[in-house]
């Protein structure tokens, strides 16, 4: 709707229309992905999505037993947001992202028995047992770490972003965070930073919409999230975090954008975690209802019906996809326990570099 | 000091300097912050840079300390050497979350697997009328964070020796620049040149009481000392320069010969760095050569005050290091 040569009188309606004008509607994946996408690529999708299930079913279970120091943060049932933006990258592109980041770390391509021994806080884990699965980072796989400072890794991004372009490099980052995240004064200084500078990242927010135990709703006073975006003069836009395909395709677009020079754009991605924020949370904040209905749109089983409906892939072939993650993961838990501890000794001489 | 150089530099040159030389040296050295480009920075510490270096190297930032933080902590982590410029220390306070959650903190986190070589240049303390938030020295802050190094150089050799060290350490590193030192004039050898961090220097020797000085109180402390010795006091003055990781051999060594030792700088006493080296020296073989108990003589704990008089006495002066150094030297005598 035109909102040009309006008079002061009109300037509420103005205002309203202007809102609803950057209020982006949610984009949903488009069918045609199923036909470019090759067979590989989509079978790679799964594989990631479960293994991230079951890790994180399996990281829950050896909690309970007793098995895990300290706590962790479970982003089951936003699978696709992680595994459909960093499907989209090439090998040497980076990602840095935040505590609840076991999704990104398995989706870029970590060793999950590496893996399960940093949660154990086992020397042999990615962090040497030092950082547990809030600080998961894997810097030669390009896994620039997790940081458990909510919108703290955000500002860090701007430096590893500006890194690449100073030395004319051809990757990209992306930058993960949360809703909660995108409150925080790191969020717009930030964003604004990377703007001016044309960085070649995406800032992708996993809006899971509850920081803790706050709505989102409850915390800004926006429909959604991508139209923050605006106040930094780059594109925004809300998918559906749910379908792996709407975010592949999304962040696809803004990688390429990164990609040719054109700056930063943010994501937002819009899903749902199932479990609590932490192992505290009793969620006295939310309904079961709400919990259940979030439970039915669940990321993996929409995806395998998609490869289903579109004859990519056999009901057999996406099963054995999925035992084969399960296994994986099984083994991967059992030999990390097996791994020893690390020594006290000497971690004073670890803090500075030589 | 080993210079025989007759060139002076002021204590600001010797800081642009040093950057200047590092640049040159390395394409992956490149300075960050407020106003640091064409403005040549708030206190003109950059100035002529932009000019050498272009925008890219010599690059101005948005009013964002957080982001600024957040610039030099990331690129450092892909391995170049940031070195970001504060417009004042108190608004490092904006940026602590980078600095004290990111950039100290990766290195030991992610299991020694990456490094974080930056340094961060602050401008600091009292003396210039500018108020309580933009005057603070707030090195007892940094030195409490593992993973971070503290540089306070006292003098323009030292700014030039130690900043080029820092810029070539591997890990994050405080560089407090004193406001009121940087028009100080002092011999600067024209060649590129490293003090390593962790070496105290004795800036004067005497034989009856140390007076332990970092900073700007080291001048105080040196000319203190000077009208001290016409009352046949002599005082050894030691800098440690770099307060983390610190010296603490050449303190230990000077206060085991003297017996005595009053430790003064200009932030606030109570939980001041003076604390941290009081207990070095007690818990050293010093201990069983001290004739008087440890004394401290520091800023007042309260903000930096606008008004001359009143932001003259809410830090220790001349005056003030002579009068307790004179007590101290005849305590129990």
């Amino acid at each position: 709707m035109a909102s040009d040569n309006v008079t002061i009188e009109d300037s509420e309606d103005l205002m309203t229309k202007l809102k609803n004008k950057v209020d982006k509607v949610i984009v949903s994946g488009s069918q045609q992905l199923l036909n470019t996408l090759p067979r590989e690529k989509l079978a790679w999708m799964l594989q990631r999505m479960c293994e991230i299930r079951y890790f994180e079913e399996k990281a829950e279970d050896l909690y309970v037993r007793g098995l895990v120091h300290g706590t962790m943060h479970l982003s089951i049932g936003q699978e696709a947001g992680s595994v459909g933006s960093i499907a989209t990258l090439k090998p040497e592109d980076l990602i840095i992202h935040h505590h609840r980041g076991h999704g990104h770390t398995i989706a870029k391509g970590a060793n999950l028995t590496t893996m399960f021994a940093e949660f154990l806080g086992k020397e042999a884990g990615y962090c040497r047992g030092r950082g547990g699965s809030m600080h998961i980072a894997d810097i030669s796989g390009g896994n620039l770490g997790a940081t458990g400072v909510v919108g703290g890794g955000i500002p860090t991004a701007v430096g590893i972003a500006l890194a690449l372009q100073m030395r004319r490099s051809e990757q990209i980052l992306l930058s993960y965070f949360g809703d909660g995240a995108s409150n925080e004064g790191e969020f717009h200084e930030s964003l604004n930073m990377a703007s001016i500078w044309k960085l070649p990242v995406v800032f992708i927010c996993d809006n899971n919409q509850y920081g803790m135990s706050m709505n989102v709703k409850k915390a800004m006073n926006i429909e959604n999230i991508s139209t923050r975006a605006s106040s930094y003069g780059i594109p925004g836009k809300t998918v559906d975090g749910n379908d792996v395909l709407a975010v592949y395709e999304a962040v696809m677009a803004a990688g390429e954008y990164a990609r040719s020079g054109k700056g930063p754009s943010l994501i937002d991605c819009l899903s749902y975690r199932w479990r609590g924020h932490s192992k505290s949370d009793r969620n006295l904040y939310r309904t079961p209802q709400e919990i259940d209905e979030w439970k039915h749109k669940c990321p993996i089983r929409r995806f395998k019906q998609v490869l289903l409906d579109a004859a990519v892939m056999t009901g057999d072939e996406v099963e054995a996809i999925d035992q084969a993650a399960k296994v994986a993961i099984d083994r991967a838990a059992e030999e990390a326990l097996t791994f020893p501890e690390p020594s006290p000794e000497n971690m004073e001489d670890e803090v500075y570099a030589l | 000091m080993s210079t025989e150089t007759k060139r002076e530099l002021t204590y600001l040159e010797a800081v642009r300097e040093a950057m200047v030389q590092e640049m040159r040296l390395d394409k992956e050295v490149f300075l960050i912050g407020e106003d640091v480009g064409i403005y040549g920075g708030a206190f003109g510490v950059s100035k002529g840079m932009i000019e050498e270096f272009g925008p890219e190297r010599v690059r101005d930032t948005p009013i964002s300390e957080a982001a600024i933080a957040g610039a030099a902590t990331g690129a450092a982590l892909m391995g170049m050497r940031p070195i970001m410029e504060i417009m004042f220390m108190d608004f490092l306070t904006i940026s602590m979350n980078q600095l004290v959650n990111a950039a100290a903190k990766m290195r030991f986190m992610f299991g020694g697997k990456c490094s974080i070589p930056m340094v961060i240049r602050a401008p600091s303390g009292s003396g210039t009328g500018a108020a309580a938030q933009h005057s603070q020295s707030l090195e007892a802050w940094f030195v409490n964070v593992p993973g971070i190094k503290v540089v306070a150089p006292s003098s323009p050799y030292d700014a030039k020796g130690l900043l080029t060290a820092a810029i070539r350490d591997n890990n994050p590193v405080l560089f407090m620049e004193h406001k009121l030192l940087y028009r100080l004039k002092g011999p600067v050898p024209e060649e590129s040149y490293c003090i390593p961090l962790q070496s105290a220097e004795v800036k004067r020797e005497g034989r009856d009481l140390t007076i332990v000085a970092y900073s700007i109180m080291v001048p105080r402390a040196m000319e203190a000392a000077e009208k001290l010795a016409a009352e046949g006091i002599e005082v050894e003055v030691v800098d440690p320069r770099c307060l983390k990781p610190l010296d603490a051999e050449t303190i230990i060594r000077s206060v085991s010969k003297t017996s005595r030792v009053l430790i003064t700088h200009e932030a606030p006493l109570t939980g001041g760095f003076g604390g941290e080296l009081a207990a070095v020296i007690a818990g050293s073989e010093a201990f069983d050569y001290l004739d008087a108990p440890i004394r401290r003589l520091a800023g007042l704990n309260v903000p930096i005050p606008y008004n001359r008089t009143l932001e003259r006495a809410a830090v220790p002066q001349v005056e003030d290091i002579v009068a307790a150094a004179r007590a101290l030297a005849l305590e129990g005598k």
